[in-house]
């Protein structure tokens, strides 16, 4: 329980919501509990480009918004463009004389549908081209909003409407999806991952993304009570379980260096942080020692790369 | 100059601020031009090649919104690619301004001009015009940036020229004076813009309960914009001595037969003209210049008093009742009497070209099919049996 | 007050259909959506704030005493912050049905 030890640290955040209540979230999200934090480490000064999901419908019901800053939704795909619009304007408008210099942040917002499948192109031709943006992806491991439909993201045998454990496949049938690593491909200043069940890391290094010049990826794992089928008031102990099962490691990627943000000397076993969903409830115990034996790899290669400082 | 490179000059000229582009044939030529403006300092704007043309005008969505004047430029795939957002961007009500050079829509793949491309994005609430040679292209940039963002309006618009046919062509363009456009082209004031002083939320999605509201309040936008589109050109007539009208006629006035046209096969059809009245028969010619929104008005006083129209299309509405053009037409005269009986051809599919003697086959053709009485014909022309 | 959207006519919506007001929203109350409702035992708090910070429906301010009190008009009722709790002051109850 490394976070406890920082538990007063809470009331160093900022009070204001940048982020209204009476959204219409499910009980429990912890997607919305990321977005909130997510707002409250940028405060005021940003303007947000949403892509279609959860977080956009729940949040902008004409004629209410939950917004208390400038936000922007247009469509599913290409929240990364839609940013790099506004970063561009901004820049523009600022040299020409029009618009007086104010220290703005762009921020992107999209889910892992909209980043890892549908997204990915525009996400990719935004970090190429180097806007300075943050791009935030909240990952709830698959398309929530239209019925828990699988997507690149969903991790390996979990169960949804599209990849459904039946009688001859069992669940999604092929690996998450390692958004994380294709962004740092693009060699950008700074790649994190996050989970607001760690809310002042996830504060901080929101912080330091929109801080850097250039674009920033922050990939935070949302878990959805509603589409992972556990029990509401779990949401933050099961985001705490992915990461001490390796399953969501925290880690950063500064200038292509890696550095873990909490290195466990034992990883948790898999099964305490399975059993807690639905979704994965078919699993048999020899699967879960597949998917453990591969979670083990992947985080030793981690450790690796944060050793070598690669 | 070559068209393109005009379509680009009047984009410098009207102080453009974001550009954003994925190069397709036949507009490539535009942002070729704009991306050396912008690269030796003589425009000051953000230029970017993004990576899709839905990225490309999503790019300018986000920059509109934020209170920058953007633009774009795509033909035939890649505005199908982006169609998605042409929707969104009436429904924000965002004033961008886009050049299409028209281009056929695969499949076949082909890379000639025609009106398929633009045709499919029909109902998209963009302000719509045609423009039949460079110097309309060129003027017509400045007319599309003052009316898309008169408070009053607020509509992006798409300014249509034919691909190769006029892009790609040298034609003496006349330039117009900077000072000249900068009192015609007011800097861009946004009504709403995203920025952190005055947080809004735009892109909120709508409940079927207030859905329907939402589209009455665009439809009348576009509808009443035909007013101020008639204001600005006025406007422009007076500055440069080019006065435009939503219905172009060329010896019309008490023709008999009236051939439709819409695009760069204006300028051909009108030689045509020439022959067959040389010729003593009674044929004038019509030509849409303000596609949408579509002027009832105009079109009614130009056209109802003729007996024959044949209508131009160049672009098919497979399985449908012919080309666009004539099935909007028929639907514009449908509640008048008497009206003249129309004959459809769908004429210059994928850059065929068609000469004045092939205007002067149509109409043959068309008279005599009218005359026997099948008084809502329709055919491909020239297709190889 | 913002009106319901089923009671806005045509003529009444912004150019674009924007959101003038920001965090209008707020006026929604998700409160009605729980079936169970946080209780805070005073004596076993120790002013954290983990109830606060986890709380996906911005359902706590922090009062004059310092404690943190739920705001039952957004509460939906998820049971995150009595699992939070590190010192178990907070209990989920059944929430009486409103007559």
């Amino acid at each position: 329980m490394t976070e406890k030890l920082n538990v007063f640290a809470v009331r160093t955040l900022t009070q204001k919501e940048y982020f209204a209540p009476g959204h219409r979230s499910c009980q429990g999200c912890a997607e919305a509990l990321a977005v909130r934090l997510v707002a409250k480490a940028l405060g005021r000064n940003v303007i947000i480009a949403a892509a279609t999901g959860c977080m956009e419908i729940v949040s902008s019901p004409l004629p209410f918004t939950s917004w208390r800053v400038p936000w922007f939704h247009v469509a599913f795909e290409n929240a990364a463009a839609v940013a790099s619009g506004i970063e561009s304007a901004l820049k523009v408008l600022v040299r020409k004389g029009r618009i007086p210099y104010k220290k703005i942040v762009t921020l992107a917002m999209a889910g892992d549908g909209g980043t890892a499948d549908i997204g990915l192109q525009a996400l990719s031709g935004a970090l190429e081209r180097g806007h300075n943006f943050t791009y935030i992806c909240t990952d709830n491991e698959a398309y929530m909003n239209t019925g828990i439909q699988r997507s690149s993201s969903t991790p390996f045998g979990a169960a949804t409407t599209t990849s459904p454990a039946g009688k001859v496949t069992m669940g999604q049938i092929t690996w998450k999806k390692n958004m994380p690593a294709i962004v740092a491909a693009h060699h950008i200043p700074y790649v994190a991952t996050a989970c607001p069940s760690y809310p002042i890391d996830l504060v901080q290094k929101v912080k330091k993304a929109a801080e850097l010049k250039g674009p920033a990826y922050v990939h935070i794992l949302s878990v959805c009570p509603t589409g992972w089928r556990s029990a509401p008031d779990l949401s933050i102990k099961l985001g705490r379980l992915a990461v001490e099962t390796g399953v969501f490691p925290l880690y950063e990627v500064e200038q292509g260096k890696y550095r873990l943000t909490i290195d466990f000397p034992k990883l948790r076993p898999l099964k305490e942080y399975i059993k807690l969903q639905g979704r994965f409830r078919h699993l048999t115990d020899s699967m879960i020692e597949e998917i453990e034996k591969r979670i083990h790899q992947e985080y030793e290669q981690l450790k690796k790369k944060a050793k070598k400082g690669v | 100059m070559e068209v393109s490179i005009a379509a680009a000059e009047a984009v410098k000229q009207a102080n453009v601020d974001v550009i954003s582009a994925y190069p397709i044939t036949p507009q490539t030529h535009v942002v070729e031009h704009l991306s050396e403006l912008v690269a030796n300092g003589e425009m000051d704007a953000e230029f970017f090649c993004v990576e899709s043309e839905h990225s490309a005008l999503s790019v300018c969505v986000g920059s509109e919104a934020t209170g920058a004047r953007s633009f774009t430029c795509t033909s035939s795939q890649g505005l199908a690619l982006m169609s998605e957002i042409t929707y969104i961007a009436s429904g924000l009500r965002l004033p961008i301004v886009m050049v299409i050079s028209n281009r056929t829509l695969s499949s076949p793949l082909s890379i000639w001009n025609d009106h398929s491309d633009v045709m499919s994005i029909r109902d998209c609430g963009w302000v719509q015009f045609f423009t039949e040679n460079g110097q309309e292209v060129y003027d017509h940039i400045f007319i599309a940036y003052r009316l898309g963002e008169d408070r009053e309006v607020l509509l992006p618009v798409i300014v249509n020229m034919d691909g190769f046919i006029l892009s790609h062509v040298i034609e003496p363009i006349e330039l117009i004076e900077q000072d000249k456009i900068d009192g015609f082209l007011p800097p861009y004031q946004p009504l709403y813009r995203l920025h952190p002083d005055k947080p809004v939320t735009m892109g909120a999605f709508a409940l079927p309960s207030i859905f329907a509201e939402t589209k009455k309040a665009q439809e009348v936008a576009l509808q009443s914009s035909i007013s101020k589109i008639l204001e600005v050109w006025r406007a422009f007539g007076d500055i440069t001595g080019r006065y435009y009208n939503p219905i172009e006629t060329y010896q019309a006035g008490d023709a008999e037969t009236l051939l439709v046209t819409m695009g760069s096969c204006g300028e051909t059809a009108s030689v045509a003209v020439d022959m067959m009245r040389e010729e003593g028969r009674s044929v004038g010619l019509v030509k849409i210049r303000l596609w949408r929104p579509f002027p009832f008005d105009a079109f009614k006083a130009a056209t109802l008093k003729a007996k024959n129209m044949v209508v131009i299309d160049r672009a098919i509405s497979i399985g449908g009742p012919g080309g666009p053009v004539a099935s909007e037409v028929k639907a514009a005269l449908y509640g008048e009497e008497p009206r003249p009986s129309i004959y459809n051809f769908v004429a210059g599919i994928s850059g065929r070209d068609v000469t004045p003697s092939d205007y002067i086959k149509m109409v043959d053709k068309a008279e005599i099919e009218i005359e026997e009485g099948n008084k809502a014909g329709y055919e491909i022309y020239g297709v190889r049996e | 007050m913002t009106k319901p959207e089923s009671e806005w006519t045509w003529k009444e919506l912004p150019v674009g259909n924007v959101v003038l007001e920001p965090g209008n929203a707020s006026q929604y109350r998700t409160g009605d959506w729980k079936s169970l409702k946080p209780i805070l035992n005073k004596e076993l708090c120790v002013h954290c704030g983990l109830c606060y910070i986890f709380c996906p429906d911005m359902a706590y301010n922090l009062d004059a005493g310092g404690y943190f009190i739920s705001d039952l008009y957004y509460c939906k009722g998820c049971g995150i912050c009595a699992k939070e709790c590190p010192t178990g002051a907070i209990t989920m109850v059944v929430e009486e049905e409103e007559a």
